[in-house]
């Protein structure tokens, strides 16, 4: 199959590189890549081919992020076993939500408001109780050790990171060619057609919901070990879900490889302009903010649209 | 129960702070609410509204209130300028795009903020800054504080709400939107110019964020950050008063501001806030067509 030798070559060279490069710069940038592509994948499992626009992802992030550090910190639990609560609470929290919202007919923007919504009610929940050690946020404990999920270089979170991308790529191929993911299709480009062929929308939108939060949950449990750190902010704040939604639609929404290269794409870019224009605070977001509306306008359908569009030009050449 | 002496006060402050709500919401009703141009740079142009108004104030010694006409014209004319060159061409007519689209323009107007200002708090300085008006409370108690600057920006707001809805339903140009947001191509067979009609509303949109601004920064301050804790709180009362309605949008943001501020005194002020966000989530599926809103 095609898109299990493409994930593999992927893999290989990725995890090549990561082996390869010593120097701290090198191993950064791909764990950071690695990141940006996690949380971009996991968006695209609901927003491109669910087409559910979600702009609260930050709400299965931050439960991830969190229930990854009170297990450890309150409950003293080993560190694998809080990443699989941590995964198992945000995909409880993403069925929650999509069960209230696809329950009561939200589509379109009000989805992406109730997501929103629903992020900030959980930043200020976060922010008021004790257990999450309010706005001062939860400190892990440096313990660097493979077994406690925590590495003395960048290295061992990029080959971590790398098997979760590679995790949420060979799902991302399964909803391309899978029948569950032909009838998530169905729906996203009309949902009472579908219904006509006797699909159940309210299952299978459910379903890659909790699919896309699970991934974004354990996003979040491995930013807590990257950083040992989060606050109601991080956790919660809207930088998350735009960080996710940006990268799966500047890639290419509903494909397979655009997440990777939005992400790719948006990493090096906010990195470039970071280090060219450094010294005068804004300035490098305001060249990020500027590309973001050129790549818009002449991109409409992300970076992996332009490959089609080669693609297609290239062929109907061929037949004319 | 709470001593009604305690309690009146923070109803009079939750209205007053609700018609400042109001005000940034009613321009987002006609972008949102009527358009359906998911606008994340509201937030963003309310903060340069607020400079705007801060460099008039501090550079030239205009009053905030005189410098109304110019920041209605100023942020009309950026609004109809952003449609018809940014938003208008980069959206392609998908949803997904506009969004893009406005959130980089919030990205580079709050950074370009940032450039010029720096990311300190600013506020303005004016002879009615601090005066109070003394409001009587109702059954005895002792009388309620509340800053003049608010009681205008109430004003302000019932004004902007009126002057919209004779817009809407009395002008030309009113009914002209209003048929281009049921039906695109039938307001274009009739010769109705929808690009312009769309930058008409974008301009119109901001201009209440013009005059928002010229009520708001009395009594209220600046920082690059500040148009993004509007975004959400707008987004929930435009849904609130009904997707369109600008009685709806009013009414919604004085409930708003009255949620939280009660809100705060029960619960205290971080937690109060998350009232209105479960009030809006209750909205959103139970009642979509809004509190004030027909049933569409």
């Amino acid at each position: 199959m095609k898109d299990a030798a493409a994930i593999a070559l992927f893999v290989l060279a990725v995890g090549a590189a990561a082996l390869a490069f010593d120097s701290g710069v090198a191993l950064n940038f791909i764990m950071m890549a690695l990141y940006a592509t996690l949380l971009a994948q996991a968006w695209n499992m609901l927003g491109g081919y669910g087409g559910q626009f979600s702009f609260g992802h930050a709400l299965f992030f931050g439960s991830g992020a969190y229930v990854q550090a009170m297990a450890q910190l309150h409950g003293g639990i080993h560190a694998w076993a809080a990443l699989g609560m941590a995964v198992g609470a945000a995909a409880a929290v993403g069925a929650l939500v999509g069960a209230l919202a696809f329950r009561y007919g939200l589509k379109g923007s009000y989805f992406a408001l109730i997501t929103l919504a629903f992020a900030e009610v959980f930043r200020i929940l976060a922010l008021s109780v004790p257990f999450t050690g309010a706005g001062v946020g939860l400190m892990l404990p440096l313990r660097a050790a493979a077994s406690n999920l925590q590495f003395d270089s960048p290295r061992g979170y990029a080959l971590l990171l790398l098997g979760m991308v590679t995790l949420a790529l060979a799902v991302t191929a399964w909803l391309r060619h899978s029948r569950f993911g032909a009838q998530l299709q169905a729906v996203r480009d009309n949902e009472d057609a579908a219904r006509a062929l006797g699909i159940d929308p309210l299952r299978t939108k459910l379903s890659a919901c909790v699919l896309s939060a699970a991934f974004m949950g354990a996003a979040g449990a491995i930013y807590l070990q990257m950083f040992q750190y989060i606050d109601p902010a991080i956790a919660f704040g809207p930088t998350t879900s735009v960080e996710a939604l940006l990268g799966a639609i500047v890639g290419g929404m509903g494909t397979l490889w655009g997440p990777v290269l939005g992400a790719l794409a948006l990493h090096v870019l906010s990195d470039l302009t970071r280090n060219l224009f450094g010294a005068l605070p804004g300035i490098n977001m305001v060249i990020y903010g500027l590309v973001l509306v050129v790549i818009v306008t002449f991109m409409p359908r992300g970076i992996a649209g332009i490959g089609r569009s080669v693609r297609s030009l290239w062929q109907g050449g061929r037949r004319g | 129960m709470l001593d009604f002496s305690i309690l009146f006060p923070s109803l009079l402050n939750g209205l007053t702070t609700g018609a400042v709500y109001a005000l940034v919401a009613l321009g987002l009703t006609l972008i949102y609410g009527v358009l359906h141009i998911i606008n994340f740079a509201h937030g963003a142009s309310l903060m340069l509204a607020l400079y705007g108004v801060y460099i008039l104030n501090t550079r030239l010694g205009w009053d905030p209130y005189l410098a109304l006409p110019l920041m209605v014209a100023g942020m009309f004319a950026l609004g109809y300028a952003l449609q018809r060159v940014v938003i208008n061409r980069a959206s392609h007519g998908k949803d997904e795009n506009i969004l893009l689209v406005t959130l980089g323009l919030a990205i580079v107007m709050e950074n370009l903020a940032l450039l010029a200002f720096s990311a300190d708090t600013r506020s303005i300085d004016t002879p009615y800054t601090l005066r109070t008006v003394e409001i009587p409370t109702p059954f005895g108690a002792g009388p309620a504080m509340i800053a003049l600057p608010k009681i205008i920006a109430f004003g302000g707001a019932l004004a902007v709400a009126a002057l919209l809805l004779w817009i809407v339903k009395r002008t030309d140009l009113g009914r002209a939107i209003r048929a281009v947001a049921k039906e695109k191509q039938g307001a274009k067979l009739m010769g109705i110019d929808v690009e312009h009609v769309y930058a008409m509303s974008f301009g119109i949109g901001l201009a209440c964020l013009g005059a928002a601004a010229c009520f708001l920064l009395p009594a209220y301050y600046v920082n690059p950050q500040v148009g993004s804790g509007f975004v959400l709180v707008a987004f929930t009362i435009v849904v609130l008063g009904g997707m369109g309605s600008f009685s709806g949008a009013l009414l919604g943001g004085l409930l708003i501001g009255v949620v939280e501020s009660i809100g705060g005194l029960l619960l205290g002020d971080s937690l109060g806030q998350v009232g209105i966000y479960l009030i809006f989530i209750a909205v959103l599926l139970l009642r979509p067509q809004g509190l004030f809103g027909d049933r569409a």
